[in-house]
């Protein structure tokens, strides 16, 4: 099976080629917590689009956005090289503006929000997580910047053939998922 | 839906997601214990899904929306299988947390789905 092999390539091939990875060690953690949310923001605006989309097209299509967005901000954490890191950054920061935005509005104008989205009162309906995930994922970015581009990290056995082992390694990994 | 039954899951749930983040962050790498634990919770999911399949015809009527429970149910049986299936991949200490992480997310939603099947209101 094409997964078991992946898994003892992962595993073999630990740790030089992992160093470069961001969803090694605690970083795991990290997207667990993401994919969790994901799973939350996709559920939660499928029910609502499905059952009673036309009672508050706004605040359910801001619903289905910021779901799509957290699972692509999962994916993007998850996957190495620069282009997936731009995504990463690019998806947090939305995120983050989200929270605060929409989180400020339904305090400040709740008629503008009728009904719940991920994002209403600061997150509040799921921990807060929305609005404290973010900040912790931009950290965790900007500690782990892409290191395609410095291959002192990689064996000394040809650093393109190692990058593109990670690579992958990890693209396959998150496939199988 | 079985109240009871669902207490004793989300208790199982609570206590596995406890013990998975105590060995976590204690160091150990993902075992048979942890991984079982996993395995429990999978397993008490899919009776779960048996229950609210079998209840309606049995007069147990879910109060709120049935899309909504089971949204949350097969969401909820999702989880633990990713969280060991990943575990494997990378044995560390982090992937311990990983799976308390994904125990502790499937008791908040076996609680909701709880809710959801008995005092609905909106």
């Amino acid at each position: 099976m094409r997964e078991s092999n992946d898994m003892t390539d992962v595993r073999g091939a630990r740790p030089e080629t992992d160093r470069g990875r961001r969803m090694s060690g605690i970083g795991r953690v990290l997207v667990a917590v993401y994919a969790v949310l994901a799973l939350a923001a996709v559920g939660r605006s499928f029910v609502q689009i499905a059952t009673r989309f036309d009672e508050a097209p706004l605040a359910y299509s801001l619903s289905a956005l910021a779901a799509v967005v957290y699972v692509v901000a999962t994916i993007a954490l998850i996957r190495p090289g620069r282009t997936w890191y731009r995504v990463a950054w690019a998806t947090l920061v939305f995120e983050f503006t989200g929270v605060i935005v929409v989180g400020t509005l339904s305090v400040v104008d709740p008629e503008l929000f009728p009904h719940d989205t991920v994002w209403s009162w600061f997150g509040r309906g799921y921990l807060f997580i929305p609005l404290v995930l973010p900040l912790l994922g931009m950290w965790w970015l900007a500690r782990h910047p892409p290191t395609d581009g410095a291959p002192v990290e990689l064996p000394a056995d040809g650093a393109s053939d190692a990058d593109a082992a990670a690579k992958d390694a990890a693209a396959n990994g998150a496939e199988a998922e | 839906m079985i109240e009871w039954f669902t207490w004793v899951q989300i208790a199982v749930a609570v206590a596995a997601g406890l013990l998975c983040l105590v060995l976590g962050f204690a160091g150990r790498v993902p075992s048979d214990l942890t991984n079982g634990a996993l395995a429990l919770v999978e397993l008490l999911l899919v009776v779960q899904l048996v229950v609210a399949i079998a209840a309606p015809a049995f007069g147990n009527e879910p109060t709120g929306s049935v899309l909504e429970f089971y949204t949350y149910l097969v969401g909820a049986l999702l989880l633990p299988p990713a969280a060991v299936f990943w575990a494997l991949l990378e044995r560390s200490r982090w992937s311990t947390v990983v799976l308390g992480v994904a125990a502790l997310a499937v008791a908040v939603m076996v609680y909701r789905m709880l809710q959801i099947w008995t005092v609905q209101q909106a």
